[in-house]
C-alpha cells in the first residue's frame, strides 16, 4: 500500500506544517527518512537546495520530489494533494470568520508557544542537515562563508547556492 | 474571461516566477487581485494574510485557496491553487526524473557537497529571522531543539507540548 502510505504521511506533514517552509523540515524528515526510509539524508538535503533554486513552496516541492522517487507521477500527485488538503480546508472554513479570527484570544494563546517552537524546529533541521553536510573543515568553511554572505552582504540565496557549488568544485 | 480561468492564469504566473517562497509572492498577488482586478479591498487582502499564516501549510497555496474561494467559491479555490502548484510540480518532476542519472556522475560530487554545506547556512538564516528574545521563548526553543535533535521526539508531539506551555504561561499571567 505504498500510495496510501505516501498519502497519509504527507497528509500528516500538511496538517502540522505551521510556519511553512523550513519549519516543516523536521516533520518531513521524521516521516520520510526516519520512519519510512523512502529517501536518504543526502537526497533530502538536495531537495531543500533544489526548492530554494526553483519557484514554488518547499512543502509542495518536497512532496512532488519524494512522490516521484517512490511512485512516479502518481506519487507526486498524491503527495501534493495530501500535503495541501488540511490547510486548504482550514483556510476555506476560516475565511468566513476573518474578523473574529484576527483578534482571537485562542489564536494568541496558541502562538505564544508555537512561535518560538518554530525557531526550535528550524534549528533542529539545521543540526540534522549539518551532521550529514558538514564532514570536514572545508565543508564547515563553505557553510560559514555562505552564512556570512547571505546575512552580512544580503546575497540572493540562489546566487549563494551557485557560489557554494563552485566553492565545492574548487576546494573539495 | 471566465473568473476561474483568470484566477488560474494569475496564480500560474505567480507560481512560475516567484522564487524564495510565500512572502516574496504577496506583493505580486496583491497587485493582481486588488489593483488590476479590483476583486478585493486592500484591508480585506491584508486580513487574509493573518489567516494564511496562522493555519498550517505553505503561505502561497493558502493564499491561493483563500482568494480563490472568496472570489468564486470552491471552484475558484481549486483554480487558483492548481495555478500556483502546477509550475513547481512540473519543474520538480523534471528535475527528479534526471536526478538519479546526474548523481551517479562522480565528478559532480564536490559540487553537491558544497551546495549541501550551503543548505545548513540557509536553514540557520531562516531560524535567525524568526528568532525573538525573552526567557520563555529561549526555553521553548531549547526544549524543542533538544526534544527533536537529542531525544528524537516526533515533531508533532513537540509542537503540541510547546503550545501547551504557551497556554499555561498566558493562564498563569492572567492574560
Amino acid at each position: 500500500m505504498t500510495i496510501l502510505d505516501l498519502f497519509l504521511s504527507f497528509f500528516k506533514i500538511g496538517s502540522f506544517s505551521f510556519g511553512g517552509g523550513y519549519c516543516m523540515l523536521p516533520m518531513i524528515e521524521s516521516e520520510i527518512i526516519t520512519k519510512n526510509q523512502w529517501i536518504t539524508t543526502d537526497t533530502f538535503i538536495d531537495i531543500i537546495a533544489t526548492s530554494q533554486m526553483t519557484p514554488g513552496p518547499v512543502a509542495v516541492n518536497s512532496a512532488t520530489f519524494v512522490g516521484y522517487q517512490i511512485a512516479g507521477v502518481l506519487g507526486s500527485a498524491v503527495n501534493t494533494f495530501g500535503v495541501i488538503l488540511v490547510p486548504a480546508v482550514l483556510v476555506m472554513i476560516l475565511s468566513k470568520y476573518v474578523d473574529k479570527f484576527k483578534n482571537s484570544k485562542l489564536l494568541e494563546d496558541i502562538f505564544t508557544g508555537l512561535r518560538p517552537a518554530l525557531v526550535g524546529l528550524i534549528l533542529a533541521a539545521a543540526f540534522s542537515v549539518g551532521k550529514t553536510a558538514i564532514f570536514n573543515i572545508q565543508t564547515l568553511g563553505i557553510s560559514i562563508v555562505i552564512f556570512i554572505i547571505i546575512n552580512r552582504f544580503k546575497t540572493h540565496p540562489i546566487l549563494a547556492i551557485v557560489f557554494s557549488g563552485v566553492l565545492g568544485a574548487v576546494i573539495l | 474571461m471566465n473568473k476561474n480561468l483568470k484566477l488560474f492564469l494569475i496564480y500560474l504566473k505567480i507560481g512560475a516566477f516567484t522564487f524564495g517562497g510565500g512572502f516574496a509572492m504577496i506583493p505580486l498577488i496583491e497587485r493582481e487581485i486588488v489593483e488590476n482586478n479590483k476583486w478585493m479591498e486592500p484591508e480585506e487582502f491584508n486580513d487574509s494574510l493573518a489567516i494564511c499564516q496562522s493555519v498550517p501549510g505553505a503561505i502561497a497555496v493558502n493564499n491561493a485557496v483563500f482568494i480563490g474561494y472568496r472570489i468564486n467559491g470552491v471552484m475558484g479555490a481549486v483554480a487558483a491553487s492548481l495555478g500556483v502548484i502546477i509550475p513547481s510540480f512540473l519543474i520538480i518532476m523534471a528535475i527528479a526524473s534526471v536526478f538519479t542519472q546526474i548523481k551517479d556522475i562522480n565528478k559532480i560530487d564536490p559540487i553537491f557537497n558544497g551546495i549541501r554545506a550551503a543548505v545548513v547556512a540557509l536553514i540557520l538564516t531562516a531560524g535567525l529571522k524568526l528568532f525573538t528574545k525573552g526567557i520563555f521563548n529561549l526555553f521553548i526553543i531549547a526544549i524543542t531543539f533538544v526534544g527533536i535533535s537529542y531525544f528524537q521526539l516526533n515533531p508533532i508531539i513537540v509542537i503540541i507540548m510547546a503550545v501547551a506551555f504557551g497556554i499555561l504561561k498566558n493562564k498563569s499571567e492572567g492574560i
